[in-house]
């Protein structure tokens, strides 16, 4: 399979020499993969300007399989697959360059999509979805962006198994509301499994997330302002718990 | 793998931006074939730029003083500065001969992903050249790709409610590309048509 052709995000951008550039993709069938651009940042590339972090292409690659003595060659672009087409399908990233909130929150979904797709070339068709419906919502402006990122932050995590617990007791799972939350347990727990140092939210900050997580988005829209700082703190702090290394453009997102 | 001094040398040049290994393979041999006095020369001018250059205190471009060669010369337009990313877009602007103004450096663009903020960029040094008035016009002239248009965005919607005038290179610098990359006549035009930010 010489070259093949897929749907994909670009999630994020790397120089290479002069005037090349590593893309990291996420696409439709193939999950993530890295490809280089070629002669992309030069101004008179066709490429360059549908390369960007955070346009939805459409993408032909070629694969290059490693030379037998790859150990002495270019590391960085050796067995990387080559950009040889690229269609425009949105230029989600270019829209939002002109909104600063929102773009910070694409780049914050971007990263935050190639790290839950922790293996390369191990399909993610649901993850991709998920992260094309977001782009989507935040440049057709349909929600605050700072919800859109939350919605795709709690949504992401329960793709990877690691929903919190919002109706049940993360413990025990007595059904719930609860008004305890505890991030190591996993989520609200009952008044017998609270954990000492449990945090007690507000009810409208666990219902929020609730409705985060199904996209009830009339609920959502309509929660007010500390719910919205509360449910915030409370997934980015679910989320750094279960990644190793934290989302790194997470605290620079302007909400 | 070589021995000692040689592998030492491949080590150091492959660290260098945009060097792979077997450039760096490449140019070691190349250093060792060459006379003597050449290689003395590079050494010295490498100690040189460390100890000698400097950043301007008023612009952040390399400066061999306190302030650059164009902060300190009197017949630049003091009421517009031009921003840019790097010292090389100063130079690349400087080669247009379109702008009589003086510069700020930011030192990169806003990459969150990179972990980089506004506040690692110098923009609480331009918001302060811009406190006391003499400045009534900003060009914004970084990247034309997403992270330079973005940067360029957070500083127009800091600094227009300041009553500067802020404005950025016109389109026809295709978006993606570097500043550098772009030829003197086509970043000349993108100067002189540039359009008022609102
Ligand atoms: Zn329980
Ligand atoms: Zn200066």
């Amino acid at each position: 399979m010489p070259l093949y052709r897929d749907e994909a995000v670009v999630l994020r951008v790397h120089k290479l020499g002069e005037a090349d550039r590593i893309v990291t993709l996420l696409t439709r069938r193939h999950g993530r993969i890295r490809a280089v651009g070629k002669g992309v940042r030069r101004t008179s590339s066709r490429y360059g300007a549908r390369l960007e972090p955070g346009s939805h292409i459409d993408v032909q690659l070629h694969t290059r399989t490693a030379e037998p003595d790859a150990g002495r060659g270019h590391p960085r672009s050796n067995g990387l697959d080559l950009v040889t087409q690229v269609e425009t399908v949105e230029n989600y990233g270019a829209k939002l360059s002109c909104d600063y909130s929102a773009w910070t929150v694409a780049v914050a979904i971007c990263e935050t999509a190639e790290r839950f797709t922790a293996e390369e070339g191990e399909p993610a068709l649901r993850q991709y979805l998920l992260l094309v419906g977001a782009l989507k919502s935040l440049a057709r402006a349909e929600h605050d962006p700072s919800l859109i990122l939350d919605a795709f932050l709690i949504r992401s995590m329960s793709l990877a198994g690691w929903e919190p617990a919002l109706k049940e007791c993360a413990v025990c799972s007595a059904p719930g509301p609860h008004a305890a939350f505890h991030i190591v347990a996993g989520g609200t727990v009952c008044a017998n499994c609270r954990p000492p140092g449990s945090a007690r939210p507000q009810p409208e900050s666990l219902r929020l997330m609730s409705a985060l997580l199904c996209s009830d988005w009339p609920v959502a829209d309509a929660a007010p302002m500390p719910a919205c700082r509360e449910a915030s703190g409370l997934i980015a702090a679910h989320l750094q718990w279960h990644l190793e290394r934290g989302i790194r453009s997470l605290p620079l997102v302007d909400r | 793998m070589y021995e000692g001094a040689v592998q030492d040398l491949i080590d150091e040049l492959g660290r260098l931006p945009g060097v792979g290994p077997k450039s760096a393979q490449r140019i070691a041999f190349h250093i060792l074939a060459t006379d003597t006095a050449d290689v003395e020369r590079l050494a010295a001018i490498l100690r040189r730029v460390k100890a000698d250059v400097r950043f301007c205190r008023i612009c952040g471009n390399v400066a061999e003083a306190d302030e650059c060669r164009i902060c300190r010369d009197p017949r630049r337009d003091l009421t517009v500065i031009c921003v840019v990313e790097e010292p090389k877009d100063v130079v690349a602007i400087e080669r247009t001969r379109e702008f009589r103004g003086r510069y700020h450096v930011l030192g990169g663009a806003i990459s969150p992903i990179d972990g980089v903020g506004p506040d690692d960029l110098r923009v609480r040094e331009l918001l302060q050249r811009l406190s006391d008035g003499t400045v009534t016009e900003l060009i914004l002239a970084t990247d034309p790709n997403l992270e330079g248009e973005a940067t360029a965005t957070y500083l127009a919607r800091l600094i227009k409610p300041m009553g500067v005038t802020v404005s950025r290179l016109a389109s026809g610098l295709p978006v993606g590309g570097d500043l550098e990359y772009a030829d003197e006549v086509t970043l000349g035009r993108a100067f002189s048509g540039r359009r008022t930010v609102d």
